[in-house]
This record gives C-alpha cells, sequence and structure tokens, in this order.
C-alpha cells in the first residue's frame, strides 16, 4: 500500500458518493438509514481533494432500485451521485432539492401537532428554493 | 370537497363571493332560515373558546341545521389519548361538517386528510384562524367600503396572535395595503410572516413600539389580547400583559374615520370608554362573524339558496 493511501475495492452494483462535505458522511448515513439495511457499506473521511481539499466518500453495494436518493439533495446538493452496474459507473444523478421530505428531519415547534401525535409523518415542504428554506407542512416552522 | 384551513384558501374572487353571499344573509335572514334543514355541525374544540365555537353554532341554528360537539379536550376521547386522526375518522359518520379548535399548529391540517366530510379550521394554536379573518374582512369591507389601499395598525402580541397572522395573509393580497406593526420586542411578527409574506410581497410596513406614534396615520387599528395561554412563563406574560391600553385619550390622536377592530375577548387593553366611541367597530365584528360563517357554512355544503 502506498503511504497515505486506503483502498476500498470496487463494488458490483449500488452507489458511489463523491463530494461529500468532509464529516457529513455519518449524517448521510443516518438519513439514507443505512443502520437498517443489511448492506455494504465503506465510508472514507477526510479524503484527499483538489476541489474542496477534504471530502468524505461513500460506497454503498445495493440494488440500485432499492434507494431513495432524493434526500440527499436536501443534505448537499453537491454530492455527486455515480450508479454503479457490473462495477461501471452506468450514470451520473443530479441532485435537486426534493419538494417534500418526509420523515427524515422533525419539527422541532413544541407547538406542533406531531409533537403529541406520535404517528404522523413529519413532513417538510420545500416553500423557498432560492432560499433553499423548508417548513413544516402542519405548522410551517422553518427548518434550522 | 372543500376544507378551510387557511385564509388563503380562497382566491380573492371566491372571498368576494362569499362576503356577497353573507352580505345578502345580512339583509333577507329568513330567507336562508331552513337552508340547512336535517344538516348537522359538529364543533370540536380541544381548548376553550366561547365566541368562535358559539358563532359557529348560531350560524349553522340560524341555518336551519343543528350542532353536536364537545368544548374541552377532557370532555373527549382526546382525554384518553385518542389522536385527531381517529377523532375525525368517527366525526366524519356522524355530522356533515365540523368546525375544529386545538391547541396545537396543523391539527386541523391532520384532520382534513382523514375527513369525509368539510373541516373549518377554527384556531390551530398559534397559526391561524381563518373564520376570525373571513369576519375581519368582511367587518372592514363592510365599515370601509373596500379592502384595499389602507394603512392598518395590528397592535399587540404579534408573535402568537393567529389572528394577526391569518389577516395579513389575507390583505397583502389587495393593493395599497400598508402596515404598521405595533409590539413590544418580544412580541414582533415572527419571521415567517414578516420575511415570506410581507417582504416576498414587497409590502410596506414599520415596526413601532409606541402606539402613539401610529394612531394619527392609521385608517384602522387591529387590537389584539396578550394571550396568557400562549406563555410557558407566567413571569412574561405578567410583564407584556399591561403594554398597551387603547383610551379615550389615545382615541384624540387618531383621525375620524379609523375604526378599531378587536377579535375578542379584550382582557384590559381597550377601555370601556372606548366602546360608546363610533370608531369602536369590535361589537358589530361579532356579528359579522355569525354572517360570514353562514355563508362559508353553505358554501362548505355546496348548498345554493
Amino acid at each position: 500500500m502506498v503511504k497515505n493511501t486506503l483502498n476500498v475495492g470496487r463494488i458490483e452494483e449500488g452507489f458511489v458518493l463523491d463530494h461529500i462535505q468532509a464529516g457529513k458522511s455519518m449524517d448521510i448515513y443516518k438519513y439514507l438509514h443505512l443502520d437498517k439495511l443489511d448492506c455494504c457499506v465503506a465510508i472514507i473521511k477526510n479524503a484527499k481533494s483538489s476541489k474542496m481539499g477534504k471530502k468524505d466518500i461513500m460506497k454503498i453495494e445495493c440494488p440500485i432500485d432499492f434507494m431513495d436518493l432524493d434526500i440527499l439533495g436536501f443534505i448537499d446538493h453537491n454530492i455527486t451521485v455515480n450508479i454503479i452496474q457490473d462495477s461501471q459507473i452506468v450514470d451520473k444523478k443530479c441532485l435537486h432539492l426534493p419538494k417534500k421530505i418526509t420523515n427524515v428531519i422533525r419539527c422541532k415547534n413544541p407547538r406542533c401537532i406531531t409533537s403529541i401525535e406520535q404517528e404522523l409523518d413529519h413532513v417538510f415542504v420545500l416553500t423557498d428554493p432560492e432560499n433553499e428554506i423548508y417548513r413544516c407542512q402542519y405548522c410551517e416552522e422553518k427548518y434550522r | 370537497m372543500r376544507h378551510l384551513m387557511s385564509p388563503l384558501d380562497f382566491s380573492v374572487e371566491e372571498l368576494d363571493r362569499l362576503m356577497d353571499l353573507a352580505g345578502d344573509i345580512e339583509a333577507h335572514p329568513d330567507k336562508y332560515a331552513h337552508a340547512c334543514d336535517g344538516k348537522k355541525l359538529a364543533t370540536l374544540f380541544y381548548e376553550p373558546s366561547t365566541r368562535t365555537r358559539l358563532s359557529h353554532e348560531a350560524a349553522m341554528l340560524n341555518l336551519g341545521g343543528s350542532i353536536m360537539g364537545f368544548s374541552s379536550a377532557d370532555s373527549s376521547s382526546a382525554s384518553k389519548g385518542e389522536s385527531v386522526s381517529d377523532t375525525i375518522r368517527t366525526i366524519s359518520c356522524y355530522a356533515d361538517i365540523c368546525a375544529m379548535r386545538h391547541p396545537k399548529e396543523g391539527a386541523p391540517m391532520v384532520a382534513c386528510r382523514h375527513s369525509s366530510i368539510p373541516v373549518i379550521n377554527a384556531g390551530d394554536g398559534g397559526h391561524q384562524h381563518p373564520t376570525q379573518t373571513l369576519t375581519d374582512l368582511l367587518t372592514i369591507r363592510s365599515l370601509k367600503g373596500r379592502l384595499d389601499h389602507m394603512t392598518i395598525g395590528l397592535c399587540g402580541d404579534l408573535k402568537f396572535g393567529r389572528t394577526v397572522h391569518s389577516l395579513i395573509h389575507a390583505l397583502v393580497r389587495y393593493e395599497g395595503i400598508r402596515f404598521v406593526l405595533i409590539s413590544p420586542e418580544e412580541l414582533r411578527l415572527p419571521s415567517y410572516i414578516r420575511e415570506d409574506v410581507l417582504d416576498q410581497k414587497g409590502v410596506p410596513y414599520e415596526e413601532v413600539v409606541r402606539l402613539e406614534d401610529a394612531l394619527p396615520n392609521l385608517d384602522l387599528l387591529y387590537m389584539t389580547r396578550v394571550q396568557k395561554e400562549r406563555f410557558f412563563n407566567e413571569e412574561d406574560y405578567v410583564r407584556m400583559k399591561d403594554f398597551y391600553i387603547l383610551d379615550a385619550k389615545k382615541m384624540a390622536l387618531a383621525p375620524e374615520d379609523m375604526y378599531v377592530l378587536h377579535p375578542l375577548p379584550r382582557v384590559n387593553e381597550i377601555s370601556v370608554e372606548v366602546d360608546d366611541d363610533p370608531r369602536a367597530a369590535y361589537f358589530k365584528q361579532m356579528q359579522y362573524g355569525v354572517y360570514i360563517r353562514m355563508a362559508l357554512i353553505l358554501t362548505l355544503l355546496e348548498i345554493e339558496v
């Protein structure tokens, strides 16, 4: 192994998420509920990047129709999503801010109905795409 | 099927039609006395209210319909832990239309998603209170003859005062509206209204602390109560509650055609000596509240007379 490098093997089918802001990969792990999936995940933190200085990379081995990646647009739409099939990049997905996100973030307004109705989905709607503002569908509280 | 969640659920044209209908009801009440024969209104009030609940009930009774419901969470299955969505599914089997007040913001929206009858949001926490807004709009239109080109002072608790939030949403759709926001620092209008509604639509406004400074330039003054139930802390409430008191001396600073509105109940923010002033319109407002709710019930039930 060359000094200061780390090799992670190819994946057959799945996703390579590149240009993740350094340190954010564990958030993505959580948001994509990867802890609940029985698949192979490699997380590379603080990899060297000519563009970003430092970045995180994730490799997720799973069927490509298995995962909803829209949420990545909410976390950071600068992430590059490479879609892998037969160990080759077959597509690069452009990320957009999703119009609606369900059960990813929770409304923190103590006066919101979601604070007492346990079964209720926590739904946030993109109300201002320019400033990337999401509001709770029920109480309109801004997500910070 | 339509619900009423926010004053923006109706277009300006639909609002005009609704207010025209309310005007016709006021002029010819007998014509509408049996319009809702056999129909039932359920009032689901999870927190106390006098005016809003009774005015909905009066509206349905005036239309010949009947009423049912509860007036506090303690006297409903909510006290046993029943969810809003389960309650509304049940009520949908009993009534033709319902009005819901709930201390939690967004509760009526949850209800309308599971309801098979029209749901009227009768106030959800500090969020929206659309039927009050419809009342306010009808009152303003009836007294001033228009809803555009006005300077409107909003005074008191602008932070938690849902009537104010709903009224702003509704009035920014009319041309030439300008707001003077009169409140203590701690009770200023929330950013989601200031930035996303007023700033985004380019509606002029100024924020002032002293009521006296604003009065001479207003076409309309909308007073609100500092609501004890919105404070988590008794100390903060006590500090804020006497911040504004409108009395005869202050009214002397106001133009002769500046009407005073208040969603009521008042505590002491309008002195009783103002009640005899011809510009005090808050009791007329209550009567308009019944007419507009009658018009709303007819519209949501799609009953034509």
